[in-house]
């Protein structure tokens, strides 16, 4: 997955819906870990669309 | 590395987790709070609608500085904007009763906590839970960009929706798809309507959950809405969701924003554990938002105070363990366990219901003279009116 610095609001809507506990969030990153298993929650939870999976 | 000691660590500073510092620091509890965010309160992430009855019972005086509009009332609007619920000041209910703005609201309350005691840390992230012998003994922090360990004799995790404390400590906290709504808002000025009620949509125009509108001052309104996830269909989906209501609705349109607003609110049934030996959850980071309004302050200030009045007995019993945390188990349960068990039951069934079933359920509430509005009161009206409706849960109305 990566996040969209443009679009995201760091409200951690992300964060908190991740089933793996894969996303890590301090007051201006989001960053993604290994335990990510592309299930994309993440991308259809984010309210400002700033989540897609990498190219 | 910089280690700082105390009895109880708490990782966030929201309402939750001032309470927790304030009571327990009140109770001579060693109390460090700590902040990831530079500033308390802010950024927003709230519709700040609160209701009034019950601050002074967990010791929040009132004042005007964050107290940001004084309504009448609310309403209750049906799908067609045709029938409304309305519930009025005169009947005391006292669901709802203030907008407020968490910018001082927040900072309200981490005042009251360090005048109680506590310290205060900005701008420090916890990373991780530090073990000693098996036991939880504080967080691992970075502040200002240096790390840090905090050993504390307990971690209170109040960080809100994104919690990360509770599942470094193995409890299960995490959300099921149908148990999480997705939300967009703005503070939006220029608006022609109605300041002295707040307003709940229901309906299609925010599958699953509700738009609302909550009077900051005379044309000046937080406008969001929050969809379930399981109804988006593509990415972003929940902001063309309001920008199309705003853009529909005749005193909105108008309407530009001075900030956005988005965030996740969690609507689950309560959680089975939220302490374990040396570690508490309270707060939003306790699942403990109610399922029907998405309104999680009251429940985290009550969790707050119940939280820390029992870390100061640990602390007098030098005893961490759930011996003297179970009591917290115990207060908030007693507290607002079957109300959240209810509400999510009811929730579980809202979601269900077509646009047709909510006009004729409004229309029908609408009718009914309710002494004092609440969601309790008002599912008891339901369940006068469409008994069929709260069926699998009508021992809890």
């Amino acid at each position: 997955m990566k996040v969209s610095a443009e679009r995201c609001h760091h409200c951690g809507a992300c964060v908190g819906s991740c089933p793996q506990n894969a996303i890590f969030m301090n007051d201006f990153i989001l960053e993604f870990g290994e335990a990510c298993n592309n299930c994309r929650r993440c991308i259809k939870v984010c309210p400002v669309a700033a989540i897609s999976e990498e190219d | 590395m910089r280690t700082i000691k105390c009895d109880v660590v708490v990782v966030g500073a929201g309402p939750a987790g001032s309470m927790t510092a304030k009571w327990a620091a009140l109770g001579g509890a060693d109390v460090v709070m700590i902040e990831k965010r530079p500033e308390i309160g802010s950024p927003i992430r709230c519709g700040e609608g609160i209701s009034r009855s019950w601050l002074d019972r967990v010791g929040i005086k009132v004042d005007p500085k964050w107290v940001a509009r004084t309504v009448k009332g609310a309403k209750i609007v049906s799908p067609s904007g045709n029938h409304f619920v309305m519930i009025d000041e005169s009947k005391a209910g006292n669901e709802v009763g203030f907008v407020v703005d968490r910018v001082f609201f927040d900072k309200a309350l981490a005042r009251d906590a360090a005048e109680a005691g506590a310290k205060i840390m900005l701008k420090t992230a916890a990373t991780s839970l530090i073990y000693e012998d098996g036991r939880i003994a504080g967080v691992k922090a970075v502040s200002h960009g240096e790390p840090v360990e905090i050993r504390a004799s307990c971690v209170v995790g109040a960080d809100g929706f994104e919690s990360q404390v509770g599942r470094w400590a193995g409890i299960d906290t995490s959300l099921k798809p149908t148990d999480i709504i997705t939300c967009y808002q703005y503070r939006l000025t220029n608006i022609d309507y109605d300041p002295d009620y707040t307003e709940f949509l229901l309906g299609s125009v925010a599958p699953g959950g509700y738009a609302w509108i909550f009077p900051k001052d005379d044309n000046t309104a937080n406008v969001g809405l929050g969809v379930l996830l399981t109804r988006l269909k593509k990415p972003g989906e929940v902001k063309e969701y309001l920008d199309r209501w705003i853009a529909r609705d005749p005193r909105l349109k108008n309407g530009q924003p001075l900030e956005a607003v988005s965030g996740a609110v969690s609507v689950c049934a309560p959680l089975d554990s939220v302490a374990i030996d040396n570690l508490l959850l309270v707060g939003d980071a306790a699942r403990m938002i109610n399922p029907i309004t998405g309104g999680g302050i009251a429940n985290s200030c009550y969790a707050g105070m119940f939280a820390g009045k029992v870390l100061a007995k640990a602390v007098k019993a030098n005893d961490f363990s759930m011996k003297v945390l179970q009591e917290y188990e115990d207060d908030w349960r007693a507290k607002m366990e079957n109300g959240l068990w209810r509400d999510w039951m009811a929730k579980e069934k809202l979601i269900t219901l077509s646009d047709d079933t909510l006009e004729m359920l409004v229309e029908a509430v609408s009718k009914v003279d309710l002494e004092k509005i609440t969601v309790h009161t008002l599912l008891a009206a339901v369940k006068e009116t469409y008994p069929e409706l709260v069926k699998e849960f009508e021992d809890l109305i």
